[in-house]
This record gives C-alpha cells, structure tokens and sequence, in this order.
C-alpha cells in the first residue's frame, strides 16, 4: 500500500498493517538540545486567545455553563459546524455548533443528564425525554442486574463514583491512525476483521465482537460525514502537519461527540506530529513560529472541550475536568529519547497560551531523557504548577513505548488495550464496617458478613486484621461482581463506537479497582499496632469513636513499620480481587487514586483510630495525611516510593507541594533540584507526582478574591484545575494539604 | 563515637548546593540573637545516634542528591561533636557522598582539622563585620571565625560565607560591603549568601519558653537583602 500523502516518510511495516508504533520508530527525529528554538504566539493566536477567554469569563459569570442545546442528542453529525473564529482557526470543529456550547448525551443515564440540565436553569426538551422512555440507557440497564448487596454497598459510600450512572470514559482512540492511514483503509480493515470472525465459531463472544464491529464501521463512516461538513474529506491519509493534526483532532472530536466518558484522553501524539512537521520545515512550507501556531491552535481546540455534568458529580472530579491527558516525552525501547522538539512546542503552550489545566499535560519520566527537556519541564512545572510526571522506566518495561496515560495514572497500550473504569473502594470505611461487624456507622447500613462488633476494651491489632481480612474477602468479591455488571451494561448500551473503531479488534482489557484512603487505614492499623486505641460506642454498642493514647509511626516518614502496612495493605487487596473473574477475561489492576473525590469520601467516613474525626477529609491518591508528615519532603517521598507498582498498575497518585522558597534561592537552583527530586524519587521506582511549586498564601488569596485569580492553576490529584472551579469544601481541603517548607 | 541529633530534615535546597539532607546537631555554645534553632541549643538531649545508623538514614536519600547534593551537617553547633562528624563524614566520603557542614567557626583544634579532611563545602555562618558587635550578638569572638576562615584558606576548601541580615543591626551597606571583601581575601570563598532575618522560629520560643530577643525587630525580606547586596558590590 502506498499514498502519495507518504511521500518523504521512510519505509516500514506501518505501510503493511496498521502499526503508529513502527511509523514513529522508523520516522521521528530525536532532539536532545534546550527550549532556547522555541517561538511566542503569532498574532493570530492572541487574537483567537483573547476571543476564547472572553467566553471562558461569560462561562464563569454564569456559573460554570455557558450555554446548553437541549433540544439535539449529541453525536457525530446532529450539529452544524461551529467555529471560534472561522477565519483564524488553522484547525476547527466545535462539540456542538457554538463555542463552549454544551450538548447533551443521555445514552450513560436520562437522570443525569435531566438533572445536570437543571441545575444550571435549562429544562431537558420533551423530544429527547419522549425518546428515551422507549431506550434502555446504561444506567437502567447497571439497575435491572446490580443486587442488594450492591446497591447497599453503594449507598453507604463502601463502593463510590462507580460508573454506572455516567459514561465509563479512560478509553483512548488510537486518533492518530485516522492522520497516517486515512479513515477509508481503517473502515477496509475493520471490514476484514469482521468477515474473518463470521467464518469462525459464532459464540456469544463472537457475535458480540460482530455486532460492536459493524457500530465501529458505522461510526467510521460517520466520523468521515462529520469531517465532511467542515469540508474536509478524510478519506485518505493526512498530506501535511496541519491536516495531520486536523485529521487527528476530528477523531478526537468525533468520541467527544459520541460519549461523555468521565476521561476523555487523547494520547501520545506531540512527537507523531513532530515526524510531519520536520517533514514541512524540510519542504520549506513550514517555519518554527508556524508549526508553535499549529500546537497552538490544535491546544486551542482542546481546551474548549466540554460535557455537561452534575453537581453531585463534580463533588467527586472537581473542577470540571475532562482529562484531555497528553503524554509526552519517554524513552524507545531501544534507549533512543522519544523527546522532540514538538514535545516542548506541546508544553510550550502553557506559556503562548497561559496555564491551564487542560490538555492534562503529562511528562513520561526517565531518568536518561535529555537534559535540557528535563530542565525545561521543571522550568515548566515552577512556573505553571500545570504538569504531571509518570515513570516512564517503570511503564515502558510492562507498556512498550507506545502507550499513553488515560485520565491520572492509568497506562495502557495505545489502540491495543482498552480499560473497564472502575472508580474505588473505601479502605477506611472498610476497616470501620469490619470492627463494627457489618453494620456502617454512618448511615446505619447493615451490609457484608453479620458479627458483633468488636468487644474489647482496647483493640488488638492481630484480631482486627484477621477480621479485616474477612472483609476484605467479601469486599473484594462484590466489588468485582459490580464491576462485571457494569461493564457488561455499558458494552451493550453505551459502548464506544468510535473510540473502539480506532483500536485493533482484538484487545486486551484491563479492568481498573481503586482503592481510597489508604494514609487513614494505614496510620489507623499503625495506631492499633503500636499505641493504645480504645472505642467509644454509642448506646446500641456500635463503635463510633476512638481514643488514641501514645505515639506511633505515621506514613509519609520514611519509617518501615508503618510504611510496610501500606505496601500490605495494596498487596493484599489486589491479591484479593485476581480471585474473582473479571467480565471479558479483564486484567484485574488497582489504583491508589482519589481524584477529588478525597472530601467527599471522608466526609461519608466515620470517626478513624489515626486521630482523623468524623467527617474530615482524607489525603487524596496515595499521599500521606497532611502534616503528619515531620522528616521532609524526601522522607514523605520515599514512603509513596515504597508502594509496589506491580500490585497496582493502575497508578499510585502522589500529589506534592513546595514552596519556592525552599526548592533554591535562584530559578537556575530551583531547576536543578527539582530536576533532581525527581530523577531520584523515580528511581526509587515511584510511579507519579504532581507537582506544585507554590506558597500557601497565594491560594488562601484566591480562596477570598476568586475573581483576581481566573487563571491559577494547579494540581489536585492526577489532574490539574482552575482552582476557582473546585467548591469551596474542595478548596479548603486544598489548602490544608502539607506545603513542604524548610527553613 | 556517638552522636546527638537534634532532628533530620530529609529535603533541604537552600543549605549548600544542590539537593541535600541537612543534620541538625543537638548542643551548641553560642547563643545568637537571630538563631532559629532554640531547641538544638542544649547539650545532653537529642537522639543519640551511632555514625552508622545515621548513615542508614542519609542513605536514604541518595538517589535525590544528583551530581551536586549530599548531606549537610547543621546544627547547634557540629564542631562541638566533631569527633562523630568526622566519623560520619568518613563513611559519606567512602561512599562517594558530598560532605558539608554549616558552622560558626568557633573552635579549632586537632579534631576540627581531621573534620575538615573529610568535608567538602563549607558554609560559614560568619555573624558580623565588627568585633564588638560580633561578641555581643552572639557570644563569640570574631577572631575565632577569622581564624578558621584563615584555615579553609589554606587547605583551599570550597566556602560559601553566609550572614544573616537583621533590620536595624547589621543591614548597612558598609558592613555588608566588608563581608564581601572577605570574598576578595580568602579565594577559597565561592559566594556570600545574605540570609534574610525571618521570626518563623517564635513559635519555637515560646514553645521553650525562652524569650526571642529580636521579637520587636521587623523581618528583612529577600528583596531588601537582594538590594542591600547590589549596592554594596557597587562599593567595592
């Protein structure tokens, strides 16, 4: 096979078979120099700025939605073409037909999208309510099939934000196949691989993969007609940077429009872009300020990404969040850097642009990237506090180097493993149920085996843990069944046409637990373990309160007695959940992630035997509980360091501040030393950290002058937020988290 | 030889280059206005720690060290446990770690010399540019500090001098003009740090329940202080 779009690129399998993989091996150009070639913004781009933050202020003053289309069911081609800025959009396509614009997609749940419509003043039109009284949704669907034992663990926050009243999301499209290949010789693929199953053994597996073939063709094609009425034929291959970026861009498009999945991420696609790029500046059609104005404009686009959601569901993913997660930098498999000029055009554009939290812009570590791109992401993180780092040496073994990072933390295989979303459990409220034998002490819910609480006058850490683990059985057994009902309905109603269209056939599934509150459960079991911990019960005899006399080890010190429970703790719990089969022969892996939903959590968490009261917040991801933390950042470093990837490949999120002040006294200084934390803490074979390079003041002025602080960005968990779009439960919480600080 | 220490902060960016793990010593003998260490004053308390279990610790926090970190020694005053740091400073030295000590500079004697073979930078917390002013600030001579400057000179140590800058006691031009000279004098030293005064340690105080002697001064900020230099290089 052969276009002449390809001309200029060099030979390799890719021409044979779909495989981005082997086009970036074969073609990308590696750089290993300084941000120093790097351009501003072309006037142009200030131009298209100014407009989109214009709407982002109206966006603000109304409450955080612009404007809604309740009247159209979102998908592929039921909108007229939007635009920005019609004449200075190098790359265009809108989710609905106007700027900022919000549509509607009811196929997770009717009542979500009812009520998200409500709150911010509209009314769901009667066409799209009359609709779907003759349609199952996915939500109706999780409901018929999820049993009372479910739905009680459901309704006393034991399981929480699990996704069966929204879309699952955390699938990434290989969007970059439909800019090298054309959308025509994906559809001739799909069409092979369909009429190859129909000559095989028609089994229930089978038919299934017939049925979702035939939907991802039909979506092909209908991505095709979206592109279409923005006047491009995508049909073939991409011939420039710019169409490149614009074919990729209206795959991406084109899954926003489909389904509102709670992440939707793009990839890995800077250093693909960069092999066309290099490809122009050679041909003389492209220089270096028009291809930052390509990123630009391309970053642009992203940022106008919206869904329309819930108030209850920004309580757990604060801050509006879509996760448009972009991975960049990396090492090949053969130790070449993956790092290009396009990887510092992409996180160039925190500076053309301003910060902002999206697209998630996520560096893949390795401690041999190239030095002036380690320093430039530092320089990057000091002054955006917008960027995220994941460990590439300990990813690439498992991943290849061809993955990328969906929503936080979660890795996979891009166009060649897909993930079941799976929300998380509650570790703390789990060790609470198990003392008090199956009842919840704050909502009174009788859920899981039946005992007496626990009767002793101070409790025993060998006989709570042989009654935790008895839980934690059960737990984990109900969890995957949930799991499997989930995704099960989500497959049939709400599954991922376009995004799944742009994978191989056949793929690997892994199917992502969570847990949270892992630093409570931890410092309580090492509170039970090494001081005296005695409950306080209430007249019916449950345990409602402790009092904790003596010290004992905290995690986030650095110290193994305690730091071993945690690492158990996820051990332990993964090991559980492989026992139950997950739908679809998934993967069982485990997440020790929070999102936001860390507030939310504790505040449906009884009181803990770490000291932690009723209702407090947790610390989010796997960070140790605010300012327990007494030997230095490094030492609170080296206790998430400690946490074994390989017991939760879904991701353990580390989100770390610091205050300038105490990273050097120069900006050269604070580069090289957080250049150096991370080098080390990475190789300590940690998975993330967010990093926060700021003083608690600033945020505790934006707290009381949100409207002086539109723009300040910063990271919460394995995201970043306007931090004037988190609540102010959210914000406060935000604000209480440790800021390491030495003086 | 053991040792007493006074508590580890295991990130510390701003006490000798790069990423370091600084070592706060328990027991010193001077007693200056400014200090923000209270607790690290008295002799006889801290944990008490053999040279290798504190290297345990410090080994810790190797991989973050990079090509230019290491471990500092602080304190309360380290040349009062000199013997101990020598021996810790040995191991960190065999195991190829970067060795500094943050000092005063009060004392010099056989043990001190054997320290300062096996130390790599040193920060000289150098108090004032007068001697009168000197002793009564902090209960040391200037001669002393002198006189160990005098010794890093001659084994050609790396130094950075540091002075903290209190409002109203030593933020003239002239006298930060005279540190800087220093610079000139000894070429061992590499830079000179003007320290801002801050009162964050207060808390600390009335925790001991010792009064702060500068309670009433106003803190220097780091921009004073980084105008305060600019225009003392002016005078040189």
């Amino acid at each position: 096979m052969d276009f002449q779009q390809w001309s200029g690129f060099v030979d390799g399998d890719w021409k044979t078979c779909v495989n981005v993989r082997n086009f970036i091996q074969t073609n990308y150009k590696a750089y290993s120099g300084d941000d120093s070639f790097l351009e501003g913004a072309t006037e142009r781009t200030k131009g298209l700025m100014s407009k989109l933050n214009e709407l982002l202020k109206q966006e603000r003053e109304k409450g955080g939605v612009l404007d809604i289309d309740t009247t159209t069911v979102s998908s592929l081609c039921n909108y007229k073409p939007g635009y920005l800025d019609k004449e200075n959009e190098l790359i265009v396509g809108l989710q609905t037909d106007a700027p900022l614009k919000r549509g509607v997609n009811p196929f997770g749940g009717i009542r979500m999208a009812r009520d998200a419509c409500a709150a911010y003043g509209y009314k769901l039109s009667d066409k799209i309510e009359e609709y779907f009284t003759y349609r199952t949704t996915h939500n109706d669907g999780v409901f018929r099939a999820y049993t009372p034992e479910m739905k009680a663990a459901r309704h006393c926050a034991l399981l929480t934000g699990l996704p069966d009243a929204y879309g699952r999301g955390r699938i990434i499209g290989d969007y970059r196949r439909v800019a090298l290949y054309g959308i025509d010789y994906l559809i001739r693929c799909k069409q092979e691989d369909k009429l190859r199953i129909g000559e095989g053994l028609m089994d229930t597996e089978s038919i299934r993969l017939t049925e979702e073939l035939f939907e991802q063709i039909s979506f092909l094609n209908k991505l095709k007609e979206m592109a279409g009425m923005y006047g491009f034929d995508i049909s073939e291959p991409a011939k420039n940077a710019q169409e490149a970026m614009q074919w990729t861009y209206f795959a991406y498009l084109a899954t926003n429009k489909e389904q509102n999945g709670a992440a939707m991420s793009l990839g890995r696609v800077s250093t693909f872009f960069d092999i066309y790029i290099e490809r122009d500046m050679k041909n003389g059609i492209l220089d270096e300020k028009g291809a930052q104005e390509l990123f630009d404009q391309f970053v642009i686009k992203l940022r106008m990404a919206r869904h329309l959601r819930t108030p209850e569901y920004n309580e757990l993913f604060g801050g509006d969040p879509m996760w448009i997660t972009e991975s960049v930098g990396g090492m090949s498999e053969n130790n070449k850097t993956l790092v290009t000029k396009s990887s510092f055009r992409m996180l160039n554009t925190l500076y053309t642009l301003g910060s902002a939290p999206e697209p998630n812009l996520t560096v893949l570590w390795s401690k041999r990237l190239p030095d002036g791109f380690k320093r430039f992401c530092a320089k990057v993180s000091c002054d955006t506090d917008s960027i995220q780092y994941e460990n590439d040496d300990l990813m690439r073994p498992r991943f290849g180097d061809d993955y990328a990072i969906a929503c936080c933390v979660s890795a996979m295989k891009i166009g060649k493993q897909m993930q079941f979303f799976g929300a998380r459990a509650n570790l703390a409220k789990l060790l609470l149920l198990a003392i008090n034998g199956g009842v919840d002490n704050v909502f009174g819910t009788r859920v899981g085996p039946q005992m007496e609480p626990m009767q002793d006058e101070y409790l025993d850490y060998t006989k709570v843990m042989e009654r935790f683990k008895l839980y934690r059985e059960w737990l984990c057994r109900l969890y995957v069944n949930t799991m499997n009902v989930i995704h099960y309905m989500h497959d049939k109603y709400a599954y991922e046409k376009t995004q799944m269209g742009l994978h191989d056939t056949s793929v690997e599934r892994l199917m992502a637990f969570g847990v949270a509150g892992l630093s409570v459960i931890t410092d309580s079991l090492s509170a039970i373990k090494y001081a005296r911990v005695k409950p306080i019960r209430n007249e019916d005899g449950i345990i409602v309160d402790f009092e904790t006399t003596g010290d004992f080890p905290k995690y986030g010190n650095d110290d193994d007695r305690v730091d071993e429970i945690a690492q158990n703790l996820i051990h332990d719990f993964h090991t559980e959940l492989k026992k139950t089969p997950a739908y679809r022969n998934a993967s069982h892996t485990l997440s020790v992630l929070t999102i936001t939903s860390n507030v939310v959590y504790g505040k449906k968490t009884g009181a803990t035997p770490d000291g932690r009261k009723k209702g407090e917040p947790f610390a989010p991801g796997a960070n140790p509980m605010h300012n327990r933390e007494t030997n230095g950042a490094l030492a609170s470093l080296n206790s998430v360091s400690k946490l074994s990837y390989s017991a939760a490949m879904d991701g353990i999120s580390n989100t770390f501040s610091i205050t300038p002040g105490s990273l050097g006294k120069t900006d050269d200084e604070r580069i090289s030393n957080l250049v150096d934390i991370i080098d080390g803490y990475f190789l300590n074979a940690a998975h993330h950290i967010n990093i926060n390079v700021m003083n608690r003041e600033t945020l505790m002025k934006a707290y009381e002058n949100p409207e002086e602080y539109p723009n300040l960005t910063i990271r919460v968990s394995g995201y970043a937020v306007n931090f004037c779009k988190l609540s102010r439960e959210q914000q406060r919480e935000v604000i209480m988290r440790t800021f390491h600080e030495a003086m | 030889m053991n040792g007493y220490v006074s508590s580890i902060q295991s990130l510390g960016a701003v006490d000798g280059p790069g990423v370091r793990c600084v070592i706060f010593m328990q027991g010193c003998v001077l007693r200056c206005k400014c200090c923000h260490n209270p607790e690290t004053w008295e002799f006889g308390k801290g944990e008490e720690y053999t040279p290798e279990r504190l290297m345990e610790k410090i080994r810790r926090y190797v991989s973050y060290f990079g090509s230019e970190g290491g471990v500092t020694v602080s304190g309360g005053e380290p040349l009062c446990q000199s013997g101990f740091v020598t021996e810790l400073f040995k191991i960190c030295k065999q195991e190829g770690i970067n060795t500094c000590l943050d000092t005063s500079g009060c004392l010099m004697n056989d043990s001190v010399r054997e320290l300062l073979d096996v130390t790599d930078i040193v920060l000289l917390d150098y108090k004032m540019t007068n001697e009168q002013d000197y002793y009564s600030f902090s209960g040391m001579h200037k001669s002393a500090a002198e006189e160990f400057l005098k010794e890093l000179q001659k084994r050609s140590k790396r130094v950075w001098l540091r002075e903290v800058i209190v409002p109203s006691i030593n933020d003239n031009v002239e006298s930060v003009a005279k540190l800087l000279r220093k610079q000139k004098e000894y070429p061992c030293v590499e830079k000179t740090e003007l320290l801002p005064f801050h009162k964050a340690c207060i808390t600390k105080y009335d925790e001991l329940g010792i009064e702060f002697p500068l309670k009433d001064v106003p803190e220097a900020t780091k921009e004073n202080v980084a105008e305060l230099f600019a225009r003392a290089e002016k005078l040189l």
